[in-house]
């Protein structure tokens, strides 16, 4: 089979793995309902129960399943590209703990309950800084090493300011609300979230999505790719911008859901031939995957005790991201 | 330590003059029962207006934070604490000498007889507690007399219910109406998701009442547009949390409140 050829199956299949899962996402659930009978009240008409179960708690849930999925996996998969770094992830370079703490911010002050917006958009704007800090921190050229300090070093400060605003928060139930909050979840989100979120995650998919051919050319080298017409201003405004927007939007809805944006890239770059522009794509829908089957599994393993999303990606992810460095510790430095 | 619980029961025979109470239950209790100068001393939560029915009254006493050092200072002749609380401090101030009375929460209302009954023994006011539980037998009484009729949900913040073995499902069994978490298997303090709220279509929804004004995410439950559009189909009824956090005379006005929300819908559809 020649290589377009596999690779739109491998599209077609991811595709139809994520369709199928989205079905599966909407008919999962506490509330025992057919699964006939839950897909045809998300068309029929009537006010029911059953009507507002699906519109109004398991809709919102499967979308933004697959929305902060994608997100993950198309952010993951842009990131490793610009950076050309093969640990570049939003939770390690520290977007996520950044993001996590304009969303705090936004919550303890009482902003987003006065003005929603507010909500994502100050997670976007402590993604951004968060993003803008490790690339200054690590240059241009940063190896492995400088991102993943310059990483920690951003997640340590935002972690450390988050506990700040839970502080002086006059809540006293706020860390503790937190330190759950920051696991991820999707539970009881609602249409309201994905209004909010939608936006800035289509925007940064958007940007993303314009930097597939920049990142072809930028497997060459940066110099190579400079000489070859890319513009490096503009290519490092949608990677940061693009990752910010739809990351710090997601997280703050979601909370923080590591491993999926660091794992899924590197599962499916062997499948797509080493090309970012084709990973991206694959990437997204490999994203949108995997978030959706841990929601899915969140709800069956157990319904009654709200199990974290976060926690069931690191329990599978961090196991393969051991067994990842392991094989090829030979060629990260 | 089983040396004085031993002897206990002889010295409780000679009337304590200097009590101290550590506990909120056992704050009200003793507010509640003892005599004039006789309670010492109520831990802060008890002038808590969100937890403490007699907040009011908790002016008059010492307050106190459950803490060995200042119990100590007071030189009580009887201490008393709940038996889930401050363990450290009641397990002190016992090998410091101090007499120690725990008092278990409670979770229905026999055990509510009893611990008022214990109390008045405790503080030889064995009259004023039967006083008391005779009060709270008769509005038991007046309530079983017609009881109410239908499917009822308790949902609190952070989307907590109460199934049986809570002092509020003993509260709801009282009025005659049916709580749904028995039929899911909850029992004790569980969640409810909101699915599953929305699929039993209770006829009454008992939503916690103390709000609190700070920004927390104990209440996105609360502002859900499931909620919200379910809220406005079913009855919703707010019951104080202070009513029954503790068990007390005071949690019959919980059953009240319940029974009159039941008979307001029962009117509502005739």
């Amino acid at each position: 089979m020649s290589e377009p050829a596999r690779y739109r199956l491998l599209l077609a299949l991811l595709g139809g793995a994520t369709t199928v899962l989205f079905v599966l996402s909407l008919t999962v659930g506490p509330a025992a309902i057919g699964f006939g009978d839950s897909l045809a009240a998300l068309v029929s008409g009537d006010g029911g129960a059953i009507v507002l179960i699906m519109r109004e708690i398991r809709l919102p849930r499967a979308l933004l399943g697959l929305m902060i999925g994608a997100t993950l996996g198309l952010s993951g998969a842009a990131l490793q590209g610009y950076l050309r770094n093969p640990l570049a992830e939003p939770g390690l370079i520290g977007v996520s703990a950044s993001a996590s703490l304009g969303a705090v911010l936004a919550i303890y002050t009482g902003l987003s309950a006065a003005f929603p917006l507010a909500l994502p958009l100050s997670g976007l704007a402590a993604a951004v800084a968060g993003v803008v800090v490790v690339q200054a921190l690590a240059g241009m050229h940063g190896g492995t090493l400088t991102i993943i300090l310059a990483g920690v070093a951003v997640s340590s400060f935002a972690g450390a300011m988050t506990s700040l605003a839970l502080n002086l928060s006059p809540n006293p139930f706020a860390a503790l609300e937190i330190l759950f909050w920051m696991l991820g979840s999707l539970t009881d989100r609602s249409m309201d979230h994905v209004w909010l979120a939608g936006p800035f995650i289509l925007l940064g998919w958007a940007m993303l999505a314009m930097l597939a051919r920049p990142l072809d050319t930028l497997t060459l080298g940066e110099d190579a790719a400079t000489s070859l017409g890319v513009d490096m201003r503009r290519v490092r405004f949608l990677a940061v911008f693009g990752t910010a927007a739809c990351v710090g939007a997601a997280t703050a809805v979601a909370g923080a859901i590591g491993f999926v944006g660091l794992v899924v890239p590197h599962l499916l770059r062997p499948l797509v031939g080493a090309r970012p522009s084709r990973l991206l794509p694959a990437s997204a829908l490999g994203g949108a995957c995997v978030l959706m089957m841990a929601d899915i599994l969140v709800r069956l393993i157990a319904p009654g005790r709200d199990l974290k999303l976060g926690v069931l990606t690191a329990i599978v992810g961090a196991p393969f991201f051991l067994w990842l460095i392991w094989r090829s510790r030979g060629r990260l430095t | 330590m089983a040396a004085l619980a031993a002897c206990a029961p002889a010295r409780a025979e000679s009337v304590p003059k200097r009590v101290v109470s550590m506990n909120l239950c056992t704050d009200q209790l003793a507010m509640l029962i003892a005599d004039e100068d006789q309670l010492h001393s109520v831990s802060h939560l008890a002038a808590d207006p969100g937890a403490s029915v007699l907040a009011g009254r908790a002016g008059a006493y010492v307050v106190n934070h459950g803490l060995a050092e200042e119990i100590f200072l007071m030189r009580p002749d009887l201490v008393i604490a709940g038996t889930y609380t401050t363990r450290t401090t009641v397990a002190l101030l016992r090998r410091l000498g101090f007499r120690v009375e725990e008092f278990a929460p409670e979770t229905g209302f026999d055990d509510i007889r009893q611990n008022i009954a214990r109390m008045g023994a405790i503080l030889g006011r064995r009259d004023r507690a039967a006083a008391l539980t005779a009060a709270l037998d008769a509005g038991l009484a007046a309530l079983a007399a017609s009881p109410a009729e239908g499917a009822v949900a308790v949902y609190s913040s952070n989307s907590y219910t109460v199934g049986p073995g809570s002092l509020a499902d003993a509260v709801i069994a009282e009025t005659g109406l049916d709580n749904i978490a028995a039929a899911m298997g909850i029992s004790g303090a569980g969640r409810l998701p909101l699915e599953s709220l929305i699929a039993a279509d209770p006829d009454l929804v008992v939503t916690g009442a103390q709000r609190f004004d700070d920004p927390a995410l104990a209440q996105e439950n609360f502002r859900h547009p499931a909620f919200r559009a379910f809220a406005r189909q079913t009855a919703e009824v707010d019951i104080p949390d202070k009513y029954w956090l503790c068990g007390a005379p005071f949690t019959l006005i919980a059953a009240r409140i319940l029974k009159r929300a039941a008979r307001r819908l029962e009117a509502g559809q005739e």
